[in-house]
């Protein structure tokens, strides 16, 4: 077993993340990894297929800067506040370029994701039942119980090139703790066949897991030190959720032009996510 | 009580509808505002789930998100999300649904995935999350919706979440065959809502037909007002149940919930130093 690179994110994403991969940067509404999301903009990495339950800010501003040509999601808004203005302009507009849609329920993400991990070929759900969503995705089929018959929705198995997760604590070993609200994040890692992680802090021993989720340093491909990783989302026992922010995305995020400008400003005019941070208190100062 | 508002109308009738003790998946917006309402007056037994797998969440603040780290403290457990979806959900363990929507038909199919044709939308809407299951799953559903000329439709542009009669959106590349059982008898099978709440009252399916049609009015409301919000010819009942106004104990509590919302959300923004 290959132990965990421990490295900056910047050689990171340079090593493990390429154009044109299949990548997860999972995490359901906690633990979103930004950091990693702004460096893949800072790469200017192209035409990947973006995978993630929820896209959320995240990959709004990944496809709008163009990273991606292929979405594998269920649920594409800002919580709590409406719509995903980049997200939107690509499949309505096609700017700044068309993105091809594999659009499932949450029901469906979570049993492709459980196969991806389990190395199964398609997981199963009493699922997309009498709707619309099966006839526009071909990858939405039916199978016969071969034992009863009854007739069971299919979905084929998730298995991102990577997958990058955000957690609150790593040992030095690689082995990586996860505590609070979860998602479906132990299922996109181990469907991964590369799982980055970054984490708020690097410790010298992991404290007892009590059913927070570990996954263990043989599975990790790299570890990145990178506390606030998960801002403007959060990280329990850290940070907060940012929701003021989340509220404020949907004008900057509303005008292509603001969107640039503050893109430029506080992700491609920084060097790491230090900067990022830091160019934010500026503006909020 | 004359001087509440609409919004406070349907989110108290709402709250009404749910016993105590039973196990509720919450969706997000005016059904949270509600299931939390029932919580902290005639319900506080109520098990409420939302969908980022946070179980018996007692919620001091209305959460923005689904995921909100008050959510996560406030639970009795939080699972990962296939354990949610396949070991509650889907293995029959809750009991109520409670879902909003973009669009809403007749018989209680909704939309919340595009407007216009799927390939070219004219709006792209956020997609399903949990909604196709939830109702297919939950023992019961109920929807809230506030009716503007978009929401009430007589045709749906896409048919997220199935409810009581099959067919019922404009024909696709699959099920174009479908089209004339639009007016099918009611799906014995089917999960549609068993109510449906909106700004000028509630709306119930008929029991022979599964169509939605007006069964309660709230306060200053008219068969009128509800007839030209809907996009359908609206059945009314025989007899329209009569709806009592939010009670003072109704409105004091849903109004200290969303102060408290609104002072916490007012908290200075916290970027990691």
């Amino acid at each position: 077993m290959t132990t965990p690179r421990h490295c900056s994110l910047t050689e990171a994403i340079a090593e493990f993340v390429e154009d044109g991969m299949c990548v997860a940067l999972e995490g359901f509404t906690h633990l979103i990894p930004f950091a990693a999301g702004h460096e893949i903009i800072r790469q200017r990495r192209r035409d990947l297929h973006l995978v993630r339950m929820t896209p959320d800010l995240v990959y709004d501003q990944m496809i709008g800067m163009g990273c991606a040509r292929k979405l594998s999601f269920s649920w594409g808004g800002n919580p709590g506040v409406g719509s995903l203005h980049r997200l939107r302009d690509a499949v309505e507009r096609g700017w700044p370029q068309p993105l091809q849609l594999d659009e499932h329920s949450h029901a469906g993400m979570a049993a492709a994701f459980c196969a991806g991990a389990a190395r199964l070929p398609f997981g199963l759900l009493r699922g997309y039942q009498d709707n619309d969503l099966a006839a526009h995705n071909p990858r939405i089929r039916h199978v016969h119980c071969p034992f009863s018959g009854e007739r069971i929705a299919a979905v084929p198995a998730l298995n991102p090139d990577v997958t990058i997760l955000h957690a609150q604590q790593a040992d030095r070993q690689g082995n990586v703790a996860i505590h609070g609200i979860v998602g479906a994040a132990r299922e996109a890692a181990l469907a991964a066949r590369t799982l980055l992680v970054t984490v708020e802090e690097i410790v010298d021993a992991l404290p007892p897991a009590m059913n927070g989720i570990v996954l263990p340093w043989w599975v990790v491909a790299a570890v990145v030190a990178c506390p606030g990783g998960a801002y403007p989302s959060y990280a329990q026992g850290h940070y907060a959720r940012d929701n003021a922010f989340y509220q404020h995305w949907d004008e900057i995020a509303r005008d292509r032009q603001r969107f640039l400008a503050w893109i430029d400003r506080h992700v491609l005019g920084t060097t790491d996510h230090r900067g990022f941070l830091d160019s934010l208190h500026r503006e909020a100062a | 009580m004359s001087d509440c508002t609409r919004d406070e109308w349907m989110t108290v009738v709402a709250a009404r509808m749910l016993r105590d003790r039973c196990v509720c998946f919450v969706g997000i917006g005016l059904p949270s505002a509600a299931c939390n309402l029932a919580r902290l007056t005639h319900a506080p037994d109520i098990v409420l789930i939302y969908e980022s797998g946070t179980i018996g969440a007692r919620p001091q603040v209305l959460p923005l998100s689904i995921g909100d780290g008050e959510l996560a403290e406030t639970a009795s457990c939080v699972v990962p999300l296939p354990e949610l979806f396949n070991y509650y959900l889907q293995a029959g363990r809750v009991d109520v649904g409670f879902l909003g929507a973009a669009q809403i038909d007749r018989h209680g199919n909704l939309n919340s995935t595009v407007i216009g044709p799927y390939g070219a939308p004219s709006t792209r809407l956020p997609g399903a999350g949990g909604a196709p299951e939830i109702a297919l799953h939950a023992r019961e559903t109920f929807v809230m919706l506030k009716a503007t000329p978009r929401s009430f439709v007589e045709r749906l542009d896409f048919r997220t979440t199935a409810g009581h009669c099959r067919a019922a959106s404009v024909p696709s590349r699959n099920n174009a065959g479908r089209e004339g059982v639009a007016r099918a008898p009611r799906d014995e099978s089917s999960h549609g809502p068993s109510a449906v709440i909106t700004d000028f009252g509630v709306l119930t399916p008929r029991a022979d037909s599964g169509e939605l049609s007006l069964s309660g009015l709230f306060g200053d409301a008219s068969v009128a007002e509800a007839r030209a919000a809907v996009g359908w010819p609206l059945g009314v009942a025989d007899q329209l149940e009569p709806i009592a106004p939010p009670s003072a104990f109704e409105l004091e509590t849903l109004r200290g919930l969303q102060a408290r919302t609104r002072a916490a959300y007012a908290l200075p923004v916290s970027i990691p130093a």
